[in-house]
């Protein structure tokens, strides 16, 4: 494949004995040779450095100055915007006007303007919504000129300070921007792991040269997509396009914690966003169908698609396995996916099926493993 | 010892065929986190799927590399998968077969073959 992008990362990943595979039209390191399964305890158990460069990083800005832009930024996701303090972050969503997710995202006040962290695979489809809808007076910039690393675990926040001694002041959705030797870094607390850790967007020029400081220390190593995919299924985070997608609003993804009380009905600013008369009916009423987490009874992993029905012999499906693998950390086979509302609680037994046999799986809260944010 | 395009090892031990997977295909599946392994006594016909290998990455199967009968099991794999990581040729077999005729094995490659083609 010679038409994948590459991020200013490439050559120092190949160096460093990445497996390069193709992902959201990027080559994006899967794994290094220390392996999925060690890749995923280092990060748990020290700290591990991710390339996340192929995500989305936009800028909103508006003529008529920040208020003016937090507002006309609500009229495309359901969270509050206006409420984000200065140097904070918090998570949201694009919806549909059918109340589907378009994409999720990260938001963060910088004091001047919003910047936004969106998903690889929709980047092109989020600008050319927030350019389409937004109103004239902002102006949405990618920024494609700089690097983003995440570096997470329980070490992350040590290891970091020796660059960075700021970071040690920050807290869980912290958002601030450092000049390190003249060079701007923007340093969220946040991740998508379940761990304490940062997410560090850095001029690609110098993304290679902080990668090797952080990679030189006896805390950091490199960890790939294969293990940041079993540490947020652990941690309970959503995968967009997998755990929800257009068709699944937020409520049904059991995200609705992201919405805040001001965009409820009977909130300041209820309402406005698209796909509200759903969604602001849902979070009165509930909806029909629930993202959960799954515990297979056994060690067989239960992957993406794998059918989930009520009993060893219903032939009536009722859901299935959005996404599911092996967890190193819980030591045994994790899933999350959807299931009628009646199913939806903790503790009850379904049964999935695996190669032509019936296998007892545990409806079960989430996360699989707690998170450890420093809040 | 012998091995298949399949990327199974093939060796015979009293009289019968010990099969398990090759290093190299260890490395290429990661990290093994689950193993089903056949019921004792059970015959096979070649290139059915006999055994169910997960790693951390994905699902894929182990085919029975000839006919015959399935006489026993490597259950200690099924409790720590992660022996075919650490001892592919050796620990963790995972099966082994009673064939008609031993002379069959010749037909499959040797270890110079078999280098030659995982290169």
């Amino acid at each position: 494949m010679t038409d994948q992008k590459r991020t200013a990362l490439y050559d120092f990943h190949v160096e460093n004995g990445a497996k390069m595979v193709p992902f959201a039209g990027y080559a994006m390191p899967v794994q290094y040779p220390l392996g999925v399964m060690k890749e995923h305890l280092h990060t748990r158990n020290s700290a591990g450095l991710f390339d996340v460069s192929h995500m989305g990083q936009v800028a909103l800005t508006s003529s008529q100055g920040l208020e003016a832009a937090m507002l006309a930024l609500e009229a495309l996701v359901p969270v509050s915007v206006v409420g984000l303090k200065a140097d904070r972050q918090r998570y949201g969503i694009f919806t549909n006007d059918d109340g589907g997710i378009l994409d999720d995202l990260m938001i963060a006040n910088t004091g001047d303007h919003l910047f936004l962290v969106v998903n690889a695979a929709c980047k092109a489809q989020d600008i050319a919504h927030l350019r389409a809808n937004l109103p004239d007076h902002v102006t949405v910039t990618e920024i494609t000129d700089r690097a983003l690393l995440a570096l997470q675990g329980p070490k992350a926040e040590a290891a970091l300070a020796r660059i960075v001694p700021h970071v040690t002041s920050m807290r869980f959705m912290d958002s601030h921007r450092v000049s390190v030797d003249g060079a701007q870094w923007w340093i969220s607390r946040s991740g998508y792991t379940g761990e304490d850790g940062f997410e560090i967007s850095i001029p690609a020029e110098i993304s290679e040269n902080v990668a090797s400081q952080l990679v030189a220390m006896d805390e950091v190593e490199l960890i790939g997509l294969g293990a940041r995919d079993s540490l947020r299924l652990e941690a309970g985070l959503c995968l967009y396009g997998h755990d929800i997608d257009a068709s699944t609003s937020p409520v049904e993804g059991n995200i609705a914690w992201a919405i805040q009380g001001i965009r409820r009905k009977g909130g300041a600013r209820a309402g406005g966003f698209p796909g509200a008369a759903r969604i602001l009916a849902e979070l009165e009423k509930g909806a029909d169908k629930l993202r959960v987490g799954l515990l297979p009874q056994g060690r067989a992993p239960m992957r993406e698609g794998t059918p989930l029905f009520a009993t060893a012999e219903s032939t009536d499906q009722i859901g299935a396995v959005t996404s599911g693998g092996f967890g190193p950390s819980v030591a045994g086979p994790i899933a999350m996916g959807y299931l009628p509302i009646d199913f939806a609680a903790d503790g009850v037994e379904i049964f999935a099926e695996l190669r032509g046999k019936r296998l007892p799986v545990t409806v079960a809260p989430m996360p699989f493993r707690p998170s450890t944010y420093k809040r | 010892m012998k091995f298949t395009e399949e990327h199974e090892w093939l060796r015979v031990e009293d009289d019968l065929v010990v099969v398990g997977i090759t290093e190299h295909a260890a490395a290429q599946l990661g990290d093994v986190v689950f193993i089903e392994l056949p019921e004792e006594g059970i015959t096979v016909t070649k290139d059915e799927e006999v055994c169910v290998i997960e790693s951390v990455k994905a699902a894929s199967d182990i085919l029975a590399p000839l006919d015959g009968e399935i006489v026993e099991v490597n259950s200690a794999l099924v409790d720590d998968p992660s022996k075919v990581n650490e001892d592919a040729i050796g620990d963790a077999w995972f099966f082994k077969m009673k064939i008609d005729d031993l002379s069959v094995l010749d037909d499959f490659m040797d270890e110079a073959e078999y280098k030659a083609l995982v290169g």
